[in-house]
């Protein structure tokens, strides 16, 4: 036939119609004939990474920041092993990413061949799906599949493993719309979806005397309707709201019903109201243990509405009393006009009471920390951070520690897909790539790594491939010398024994930066910190700002391990009882 | 309540055998996937059996005898419907009735001394004698799980075997719209 076309052509044209700008990959044996056709293509970008680890990570930056699918490009073998952790990490955070890998030729596959490994065997639990594609007369079909189970429903990462002689091989391209995904393979909520579980939690909303809103990185993914939305239900009902880490900046921080972030390293004032609070309302969120503590005292005296995409995440840990399945945007659209419809009055003596005795709990202050001296306090960094950003359209990545928790606590988000964080996986190394994503996503905005002296060796070498596309990232380091969390947990729970914490021999960052064409910059005080902020915004380069902090500041407020919302640790004076504190110990 | 990192609060409801039936997409890999979520999120396989079930629409029906809490289970069947070619999930003893069989392939070393006794026990449970070229004793037994198993415990007795089972097939009994 005339028109056939080579699998690689597919696999090009496939992405074409996808509407895909940009793919992060690296080359290798296996993906030739794919590389060959990208040389004579112009459509697509390609991004050429350092390690396949940072390309996936550099997909999830520029699928969070823009709502688009991220894809992914590399070989067999070590190509696809290196994959596995950001393929993990996309499907905790449920992000939807495509990853193409090449494999042997059909006919070597299972003898051992060089650069051959059970890509989909290796992959089956860190993806939604993935696919072996042995007929080239397939390959488009999968490829249309692969995108829209990425995106449909809870979000991911989908896999499509492709051997050599299937992308040299000819065959028929079908078009995306030509393509009928049987029903069960999506998830497809039915329209009239539980309209009764709806007036159900409508009605436990206008009855409530204490009610609270727990928002979590679903109302993210449902798009930026469902952040409008959210907003507005929670302005009709004039409840407090908290998010999670994966939620900030669904509801602004200025927003005036706005506690901040609850868990682990949470307000106080957000916990204690979970705690207290007489109706919950979960939405897209998963009870996460970071979020809840310990569960036989989590939220004991509360009616619980969760609402979510994923059935599995119902009564997974929590018990709730009306779940409801579905999309954030539809379900809340449907609960505003039920709201409406219905003219339901929330018992404003109430609330103003409730609100009375969180704004008490707000008094206590918890984010103070002792900011004497002209050494620079890891807080004070991120606080001037945002201070000097707040005007810029800005996204914030983060490494994984306490810089993550500092960053998360003191830089405030008005706006969702701002804030990029690995928060179910906890990847150190994720940050500086999804920040060079972020930044391709969006040229012409301020993206900012804040990592840790220890997070940012893990993916360094990318630094080569934000100068060469000359992207200017701006990598803040809060360099105290120790990976600062696993210090924390050593000093709290195993008696300050500092085992291999210590990051010693760490390279001069300022030379590090400047080895590769970049601009290092530094602070060792409070007096230059301003300056060096500046200089680095300003900077329209690849900057390292090597911010030297205090090297044995805590993150707090914290929830030790094994304690519950009402236990919180204001400050390390602050001692956990003993007998939680051993039980804690064993739980990560 | 299901596993977590801390003590589950609520009272656990009493660990019970469930058969699970899955209809699924007959496509490379859908066993591992099915098997590994349940290895892979620490949950317990007491058998399973999968065959196709109809050449024209390419559909396997794995079925999978399981034990644990309802709340577990009722999470199994979450899980398993996340994956991709799953059809349908459904708990047989959930929807209350139906039927199960098992088949059981037995060869028995039969001598001069037990032969009698072998052949009542057969007769009684009536397991059937498989004729074959090597003209031994293998012996089929089909049914109910228990059956089998009483069978089993009692040629035991008798004399040395070895056994080779399907474990349970099962299939709703519930009166159904039945169209034609």
């Amino acid at each position: 036939m005339n028109n056939e076309i080579t699998g690689a052509e597919i696999v090009l044209k496939s992405l074409a119609e996808q509407g895909v700008e940009v793919v992060f990959g690296y080359p290798g044996g296996a993906v030739l004939p794919i590389y060959d056709t990208l040389f004579k293509q112009n459509s697509i970008k390609h991004v050429l990474v350092r390690q396949e680890g940072g390309a996936i990570h550099a997909a999830e930056g520029y699928a969070r920041s823009t709502g688009k699918t991220g894809v992914v490009l590399v070989t067999s073998g070590p190509g696809a092993t290196n994959v596995v952790t950001g393929l993990t990490d996309a499907m905790m955070d449920s992000v939807p990413v495509v990853c193409i890998t090449g494999q042997v030729p059909t006919h070597l596959i299972g003898s051992d061949a060089f650069q051959e490994c059970d890509t989909t065997g290796i992959t089956r639990p860190c993806t939604k799906h993935n696919y072996l594609v042995k007929d080239v007369n397939k390959l488009s079909s999968v490829f249309h599949e692969a995108f829209t189970i990425a995106q449909n429903g809870r979000p991911g990462p989908v896999l499509i493993d492709i051997p050599k002689d299937v992308q040299f091989a000819k065959g028929s391209y079908e078009e995306k719309n030509k393509i009928i995904i049987p029903s069960h393979r999506l998830f497809e909520p039915s329209p009239d979806f539980e309209k009764s579980k709806i007036d159900e939690a409508v009605e436990l909303i206008a009855k409530a005397k204490k009610p609270i809103f727990y928002i979590g990185g679903g109302c993210i993914n449902s798009g930026p309707k469902a952040s409008k939305l959210v907003r507005e239900f929670i302005n009709i009902v004039g409840s407090p709201v908290t998010m999670t880490l994966m939620g900030l900046g669904v509801v602004g921080s200025s927003d005036k019903n706005s506690l901040g972030m609850l868990g682990m390293h949470g307000m106080y004032e957000a916990n204690m109201a979970m705690h207290e609070c007489d109706v919950m309302i979960n939405i897209g969120a998963r009870f996460d243990d970071r979020v809840t503590g310990r569960l036989d005292a989590f939220s004991p005296n509360s009616k619980k509405i969760h609402i979510d995409i994923d059935e599995s995440n119902i009564n997974k840990t929590i018990n709730v009393d009306v779940p409801i399945i579905g999309d954030v945007k539809q379900v809340v659209e449907k609960m505003i006009e039920v709201w409406k419809e219905k003219k339901f009055k929330i018992d404003n003596e109430a609330l103003k009471l409730w609100w009375d005795k969180i704004n008490k709990w707000k008094e206590i202050d918890c984010l103070n920390y002792n900011n004497e001296g002209k050494q620079i306090k890891p807080q004070y960094a991120v606080q001037r951070l945002y201070e000097l950003t707040k005007n810029t359209k800005t996204f914030i990545t983060t490494e994984v520690g306490q810089h993550q928790m500092w960053a998360a606590q003191f830089y405030k988000f008005e706006e969702p897909n701002r804030w990029l964080t690995s928060g179910g996986l906890g990847t150190m190394g994720y940050g500086f790539p999804a920040a060079i994503g972020a930044q391709v996503g969006h040229p012409n905005a301020l993206v900012v790594d804040i990592a840790g002296d220890a997070s940012i060796l893990m993916n360094i070498q990318e630094m080569s491939t934000a100068v060469q596309y000359r992207l200017p990232v701006k990598i803040f380091i809060l360099n105290n010398e120790y990976m600062g969390m696993v210090r924390q947990w050593q000093e709290l729970l195993h008696g300050g024994r500092y085992s291999e914490s210590y990051t010693d021999s760490l390279p001069d960052f300022v030379k590090l930066a400047e080895s590769y064409k970049a601009v290092g910059l530094r602070a060792k005080t409070t007096d230059e910190l301003d300056d060096v902020i500046t200089q680095m915004i300003e900077t329209k380069n690849t900057v390292i700002a090597d911010i030297w902090v205090t090297k044995e500041e805590n993150c707090f407020p914290m929830i030790q391990s094994g304690s519950a919302h009402n236990e919180m640790m204001l400050s390390k004076d602050q001692k956990q009882d003993k007998k939680s504190a051993e039980k804690g110990k064993i739980l990560v | 309540m299901n596993k977590s990192v801390y003590d589950s609060p609520d009272q656990v409801s009493e660990t019970k055998r469930h058969i699970l039936t899955v209809l699924v997409d007959n496509e490379p890999g859908v066993l591992a996937r099915v098997i590994g979520m349940f290895s892979g999120r620490g949950y317990n396989i007491d058998s399973l059996n999968v065959a196709e079930v109809s050449n024209d629409e390419n559909i396997s029906r794995i079925t999978i005898v399981t034990h644990g809490t309802s709340e577990v289970v009722s999470q199994i069947e979450k899980q398993l419907l996340r994956i991709v070619p799953v059809h349908s999930v459904s708990n047989l003893d959930e929807e209350g009735s139906s039927v199960e069989a098992e088949v059981a392939l037995i060869y028995i070393y039969i001598s001069d001394t037990n032969k009698k006794k072998v052949y009542q026990l057969c007769d009684f449970y009536r397991a059937r004698k498989i004729e074959n070229e090597n003209n031994t004793t293998i012996f089929e037994i089909a049914g109910a799980s228990e059956r089998v198993n009483r069978f089993i415990k009692e040629i035991n007795e008798i004399t040395k075997v070895e056994i080779v089972r399907s474990g349970p097939v099962a299939i709703s009994s519930i009166k159904k719209n039945e169209e034609e």
